[in-house]
């Protein structure tokens, strides 16, 4: 069906895929047979996380929340609007809360109980993510966490770890780096990772 | 349920290891089986808290050892299976064999954009004043249902402090099991490290958990 390697969060041994693999495809079977689904939904479906929807929507957010200080306040003040504005709404995202960081607290997203995470404005989330060792962790060591990410914070700073346990879906804004003073928002936006908006990791330096 | 879904704070998982670059999908089977969880999702008529439970509610050494897709789709299985929707034998064959149950509405090419865009709110109207303030000190009850819940067993027994009165929202432990929305009171509620570690507990560590004021107690 693929020729992609498997990447997962666990091995599998190849029958096991091939028989999920066929069972996928007998299932789409089925249900368009009985007219449960179309086909080209679901083409539309998978375009759109694949293509459209991604980690792009939120550095646009984080850009003008650093560029512009009334969308900033407006951003924290809620942001389900806030973040509406740049046309960016709906599933996985109904209800957002914006985290800030500061040089005195760092904040940090998971899901311990499954995998929520805001789609409109980050995509579909990585599978590290989604994976045991990620949302058995952050909740108890998230500096051990940061540390396999390659990131370390001064010992005083405060961890501030957001378990999405609701409908709630949190987009942490990260530091702005120095240095970028002026920078439009363009610009500013290709400072900002995926990670430094789920909180395991920080926005890129310009230097 | 006491699930393998419920993580936070197990040990032994090893260190978390990122995939650069990373795409989206690892085969076109995750795509089909992403796109029918969503698309089936309307005709099938069960909301998220009950796909939730679909996925958690299997034999702890089952879960570990699925990829998240894979556990997607043998929800979506389930699902169907029990709404007679399908039947393993359909499945076995590939194809159809049994007369289509009717269904209220299939999602259509045309409504895709618009129903991901409108999403699925979860805040309802209600009359009743919240229990809890801003500030107020709360205990996470002891609870272990055999049914869905979403207070997660790290903070089970613990204090923290209401931090927002988020508003009245879909209550899933209902909602999972057919039993209606009973929309309650929601709130962010923050534990510090040591409150939920004990002396392994980062001191400089607070977690904060969305809680249904029925998980909750006045302390």
């Amino acid at each position: 069906m693929s020729g992609h390697d498997h990447h997962h969060d666990h091995d599998h041994d190849h029958s096991e895929l091939s028989e999920t693999q066929l069972r996928v495809r007998a299932l789409e079977t089925v249900l368009t047979e009985k007219g449960y689904v179309d086909p080209a939904a679901l083409d539309l479906l998978i375009e759109t996380y694949e293509k459209k929807v991604g980690p792009r929507n939120g550095a646009r957010v984080v850009a003008k929340a650093w560029a512009d200080p009334d969308y900033r306040a407006r951003l924290f003040k809620d942001a389900t609007p806030a973040v509406a504005e740049l046309g960016f709404a709906g599933r996985q995202g109904e209800h957002i809360v914006a985290l800030e960081n500061t040089a005195k607290w760092h904040n940090m997203v998971v899901c311990t109980l499954c995998s929520c995470y805001p789609w409109p404005v980050l995509g579909l989330p990585p599978v590290w993510y989604k994976s045991a060792p990620y949302r058995s962790r952050a909740v108890a060591d998230p500096r051990g966490i940061l540390a396999d990410f390659g990131v370390t914070l001064p010992k005083d700073t405060e961890i501030r770890v957001w378990d999405s346990t609701a409908e709630i879906r949190y987009l942490v804004i990260p530091m702005r780096p120095a240095g970028t003073e002026g920078w439009s928002e363009e610009k500013l936006a290709e400072l900002v990772t995926r990670d430094s908006m789920i909180g395991t990791g920080l926005a890129k330096d310009p230097k | 349920m006491n699930g393998a879904h419920d993580m936070g704070g197990v040990h032994g998982f090893g260190p978390v290891e990122a995939e650069p670059n990373e795409p989206v999908f690892h085969a076109d089977w995750e795509k089909r089986a992403f796109a029918l969880t969503l698309a089936v999702g309307m005709p099938g008529g069960w909301n998220i808290d009950m796909s939730r439970f679909a996925r958690e509610n299997r034999d702890p050494a089952e879960y570990l050892s699925m990829s998240y897709y894979q556990i997607w789709f043998v929800a979506l299985e389930i699902m169907l299976k029990e709404r007679a929707l399908v039947a393993e034998d359909e499945i076995a064959a590939g194809h159809a064999l049994h007369e289509r149950k009717p269904v209220t509405r299939v999602l259509s090419p045309d409504d895709v954009l618009k129903v991901l865009h409108r999403g699925g709110p979860t805040e309802r109207e209600t009359n009743t004043r919240a229990a809890f303030k801003v500030g107020d000190r709360v205990r996470a009850k002891t609870i272990h249902p055999l049914t869905h819940t979403r207070l997660p067993r790290y903070v089970r027994g613990h204090a923290g402090v209401i931090e927002r009165v988020i508003g009245c929202h879909v209550f899933p432990d209902s909602n999972a099991h057919g039993a209606g929305e009973n929309s309650q009171w929601l709130y962010t509620v923050r534990f510090g490290g040591c409150e939920l570690w004990g002396a392994d507990g980062d001191p400089t560590l607070t977690v904060s958990v969305d809680a249904w004021e029925p998980y909750l107690e006045k302390l």
